[in-house]
């Protein structure tokens, strides 16, 4: 009987043991004379069980163990030696029953973890390429009606509707158009797409090729953050095999459609990660942020209508084109259309991704797939949508996750970061990092966020030191709303929403009481 | 150098792509190149100047044989990181931004690793661990400086 055997090969399985577990496994694999094939895959995203084995025995299902460590190798291999799985203490059942995973829906993450990532044969037996099929027999606005039909909206943070987007580079006059995926990721508390590219690349690079078809462009880059070095070995190999096979290059398929694809490094830039300081540095100059008009759509990369979209809003392209718009837009709600990749981090037991519908609320993702905090304390300040979101306090938690009602509660998104503190956290000391992050990675192109983050952060240095009179926290809320009214971009525009959320729902971490604060609003 | 110059010069955009290979290659961006960099991409030695200093990555002075961040950002901060980053100048003996005098590392902070739901997370080289702490990284380290 075949055995095969998968381990993880991703970032966070690494950082918590898969490979040394990996090693073990074959030096005890090796000692009980056990034949199989070893399977380097990508992960699945349940990061609290990682590293997580999955073990699949001729025809029957993967059966996954997990978290295993290198110490609880040997009686694995000892348990599929004889058979007998379920009595190992790391049992978890077959991998599609365990409850973390089954209770998702899986559409942009579906083959995360099934796999070699690179394995371009194992992509198409899963579903993939049939979007790029069905894309070639399309007219180019026909593809971008499909983009239309699906709600898609941008995955990066400004929720911007994807086909409306593609349609003004279509619509755009000129010769040589480009693509653009912003893998820059910068947001603490994500994970999503460098998870999506260390274990399904191909699905990222057919969903740029699609992009490429729909507005006429030849020529793709990815803008990869170097914090990534996985993710970057992933794609450039996957690149140079969809090269190799004809997915990519002058011949798309026989069609005789032409994409061209790279990656390109940041270089350690938070505000890369916005698009137009992302076109600048792609051009090889500082990382500095452009005033619009003019769109990107229209004046781009160097100078051409440009698309720029997240990894995670490409990917879904692939799903989009291969099994239809409508079916997309089926799950969701309102204007949040489709399903939602939420990265659940911080102190949390059972971190990791979770792709739900959106409008499962904030509470149940914490605490019926989180399992409340690692350090067993109350929540005390959840962060959502990266450093720019706000901290809901813990009797906010209902908030469905969609757009629209966490806007409503004064907060965002974004990339779908959350990021669980418990009661430990000093808030005065987090509104403190927000300014000072934001003193550090401004690009300095305008007065407010260059000046004001670094007012922000000295006022915050005298409340973190307990010196701050309630005539600081005046000053303070002038500089959000300076920075709020007149910063040319999100990152001084949206600075104050984590510093004001932090003082609106923990005043008692400010050092005023609360008459005091009432002046002070 | 002046070849791998104007090899990227070629490309798109290659002024970022050229200072990466340079600093792969030698660890850091020497002063005394950047005006060969700046002929072959028809740019001035200020610009390119402009563009090494711009962005965190890029370094002007020999860096340390081996590199180590700890992750400062938001979801270490909820699970660890400030105990780590207050506490590991005394640990490693060694400030951040600075190189250790006989192990050869640098000790930075860096914001975000992508491994946010198992922090406190540490990179070292280009390996990221996760759930560290101050007792495990000294261990890290040991480990790091002997291969
Ligand atoms: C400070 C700042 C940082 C950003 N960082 C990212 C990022 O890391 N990744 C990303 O996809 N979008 C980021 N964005 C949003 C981009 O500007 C842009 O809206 C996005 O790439 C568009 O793609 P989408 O429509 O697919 O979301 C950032 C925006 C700002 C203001
Ligand atoms: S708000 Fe900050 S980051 Fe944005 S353009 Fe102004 S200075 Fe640059
Ligand atoms: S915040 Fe530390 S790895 Fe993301």
């Amino acid at each position: 009987m075949t055995i095969t055997v998968y381990i993880p090969q991703d970032t966070t399985a690494v950082s918590v043991g898969a490979e040394r577990v990996a090693t073990a496994f074959v030096q005890a694999a090796l000692n009980a004379e056990l034949s199989y094939t070893l399977v380097r895959s990508g992960s699945r995203g349940a990061f609290g069980l990682e590293p997580l084995i999955e073990i699949e025995v001729g025809a029957q299902g993967r059966l996954a163990f997990g978290p295993v460590s290198v110490d609880a190798v040997p009686s694995l291999v000892t348990s599929i030696t004889e058979g007998e799985y379920e009595r190992h203490s790391n049992y978890l059942g077959p991998v599609n029953t365990i409850p973390w995973l089954e209770s998702q829906t899986r559409i942009t993450f579906k083959r995360c973890g099934e796999g070699d990532p690179t394995d371009l044969a194992n992509y198409c037996a899963l579903g993939g390429y049939r979007g790029l099929e069905r894309a070639l027999t399309l007219s180019p606005q026909a593809i971008v009606e499909e983009i239309k039909v699906s709600g898609l909206r941008g995955r990066g943070g400004a929720a911007f509707p994807t086909g409306i987007k593609w349609q003004t580079v279509l619509d755009a006059h000129g010769e040589q158009k480009y693509i653009v995926c912003n893998a820059d990721e910068g947001d603490s508390g994500t994970f999503a797409d460098r998870l999506l590219m260390e274990a399904d690349p191909y699905q990222l690079i057919e969903g740029m090729t699609i992009s490429g078809l729909a507005v006429g462009a030849t020529k793709g880059f990815i803008y990869l953050r170097s914090e990534y070095p996985r993710a970057q070995k992933m794609l450039e190999r996957a690149i140079d095999v969809a090269m190799a096979e004809g997915y990519l290059g002058a011949d798309l398929c026989g069609s005789g459609q032409r994409f061209e694809l790279e990656v390109r490094m940041g270089a350690g830039s938070y505000i890369c990660g916005e698009e137009t300081a992302l076109l600048n540095s792609l051009e090889g100059k500082r990382g500095v942020v452009r005033a619009k008009p003019p769109l990107p759509a229209i004046k781009g990369l160097f100078g051409k209508p440009t698309v720029v979209n997240n990894v995670l809003t490409l990917a879904s392209v692939s799903s989009i084109l291969a099994d239809g718009g409508a079916e997309y837009a089926r799950h969701g709600v309102d204007r949040s259309k489709g399903t939602m990749p939420l990265q659940l981090a911080g102190n949390i037991k059972n971190g990791g991704l979770i792709e739900v519908p959106f409008g499962v609320s904030l509470n149940k993702v914490i605490n019926k797939w989180g399992g409340g905090t690692r350090s067993g304390r109350p929540v005390r300040a959840v962060q959502v949508g990266g450093p720019l979101g706000a901290y809901l306090s813990s009797d906010q938690l209902d908030v469905p996750l969609t757009y629209e009602a966490l806007a409503e509660l004064g907060g965002m998104l974004g990339h779908g970061g959350i990021v669980v503190f418990d009661d430990t956290v000093d808030m005065a000391k987090q509104a403190h990092f927000a300014m000072d992050f934001c003193a550090k990675e401004s690009c300095g192109k305008c007065t407010p966020c260059r000046i004001g983050a670094v007012r922000g952060r000295e006022v915050l240095d005298r409340v973190v030191d307990s010196t701050a009179s309630s005539n600081d926290l005046i000053l303070l809320r002038d500089l959000c709303e300076t920075m709020e009214q007149a910063s040319l971009c999100a990152m001084g525009g949206l600075t104050p929403l984590p510093v004001k959320s932090a003082m609106d729902n923990f005043p008692e971490d400010f050092g005023v009481t609360d008459n005091q604060y009432e002046v002070a609003v | 150098m002046a070849q791998s110059a104007a090899k990227h010069a070629a490309s798109q955009g290659g002024l970022l792509p050229c200072l990466h290979e340079i600093q792969a290659e030698l660890g850091y961006i020497p002063n005394e190149h950047l005006e060969s960099i700046a002929t072959a991409f028809s740019l001035s030695t200020a610009e390119v100047h402009g563009v090494v200093s711009f962005y965190h990555d890029f370094r002007t002075s020999p860096s340390a044989r081996q590199s180590i961040q700890i992750c400062c950002a938001e979801a270490c901060q909820a699970s660890g990181s400030r105990e780590l980053e207050a506490g590991v100048a005394d640990v490693l003996g060694v400030e951040f931004d600075e190189t250790h005098p006989a192990d050869n590392y640098r000790l930075e902070r860096v914001y975000c690793l992508g491994n946010c739901a198992c922090g406190p997370s540490v990179r070292i080289n280009d390996e990221v661990y996760g759930r560290v702490e101050l007792s495990s990284l000294r261990q890290l380290v040991a480990e790091a400086v002997q291969s």
